[in-house]
């Protein structure tokens, strides 16, 4: 065997290796990013095709992970991806009512529908049920959503929320601050419903 | 409200504060204000306990067979 061929053969014995890691790296995070992708779309199917063609792509282009980033982020910015390819884009964001009560008011509601002067109690908000979490969540502008899904349930910080959205940390603050306000809006009304 | 006001800048701190997003000279300030404010400390433990239940309520683990799946669609053509 030539020289350069051993060569050749080397280099191609380490990248099989790097991208067998790779992989198995990507794998670990699997789970964390099926919670996200489950919160972004309306079904688990979606969720779970969704979830399949983020790692299908991104074991095709294993190569433009840069090593030592944060992976889980970049597979959170695959998913995102795709899922605005989904069509997403024709979805008109609806209009916003002016929510003048500011961020108190699921806690001042409920506080009040149980004859309480203050939201003292942590328990109250079990009150709310699951599902009513699950639905107000998944009626949330998309743009908003997308932002309290990657924080609150993803733990992403803002400014991974914001390379993965590929918008200005401002925007994921502003999002995530309105977005959770109509979540606690919806929640409230549900609740007292 | 003035901006001055330490229960509008609370108000202001709480949400990255819960979100472990401020420097650390900020969040000693925000917590002298905490331990001063018997109400900011209401809406604050609020705030925590909802956005805990959001959490535990709304994150659904990966069904089963889906690591399968992925593990599938390891070793395909690159794409260039």
């Amino acid at each position: 065997m030539g020289e350069a061929e051993a060569e050749g053969g080397r280099r191609a014995a380490t990248e099989a290796r790097d991208r067998l890691r790779f992989e198995e790296d990507a794998l670990e995070f699997a789970d964390q990013v099926y919670r996200v992708a489950r919160r972004l779309v309306s079904s688990r199917e979606e969720a779970e095709d969704l979830v399949q063609d983020t790692y299908a792509r991104a074991f095709r282009s294993w190569r433009s992970f840069t090593p030592g980033t944060n992976m889980r982020a970049w597979l959170l910015r695959i998913l995102t991806n795709l899922n605005l390819d989904r069509g997403r884009k024709v979805q008109r964001t609806p209009d916003l009512e002016p929510l003048e009560e500011g961020d108190y008011y699921l806690a001042n509601k409920l506080a009040a529908s149980d004859g309480e002067q203050v939201l003292e109690h942590e328990r109250v908000v079990e009150r709310l049920s699951q599902d009513g979490i699950v639905s107000a969540l998944s009626e949330l502008p998309h743009d908003f959503r997308d932002v309290v899904v990657l924080v609150d349930i993803g733990e992403f910080s803002y400014a991974d929320a914001a390379q993965i959205l590929d918008v200005p940390i401002g925007t994921v603050m502003s999002r995530l601050h309105r977005g959770r306000r109509i979540l606690k809006h919806k929640l409230a009304d549900e609740s007292l419903s | 409200m003035s901006a001055d006001d330490p229960c509008e800048k609370c108000e202001q701190m709480l949400q990255p504060f819960l979100d472990r997003e401020l420097s650390p000279v900020e969040v000693v300030e925000a917590e002298e204000h905490l331990n001063a404010c018997e109400y900011c400390r209401r809406r604050y433990r609020f705030e925590e306990s909802l956005r805990r239940y959001v959490r535990l309520t709304a994150s659904e683990r990966m069904p089963p067979g889906l690591l399968d799946k992925i593990n599938q669609l390891r070793g395909q053509p690159e794409s260039v």
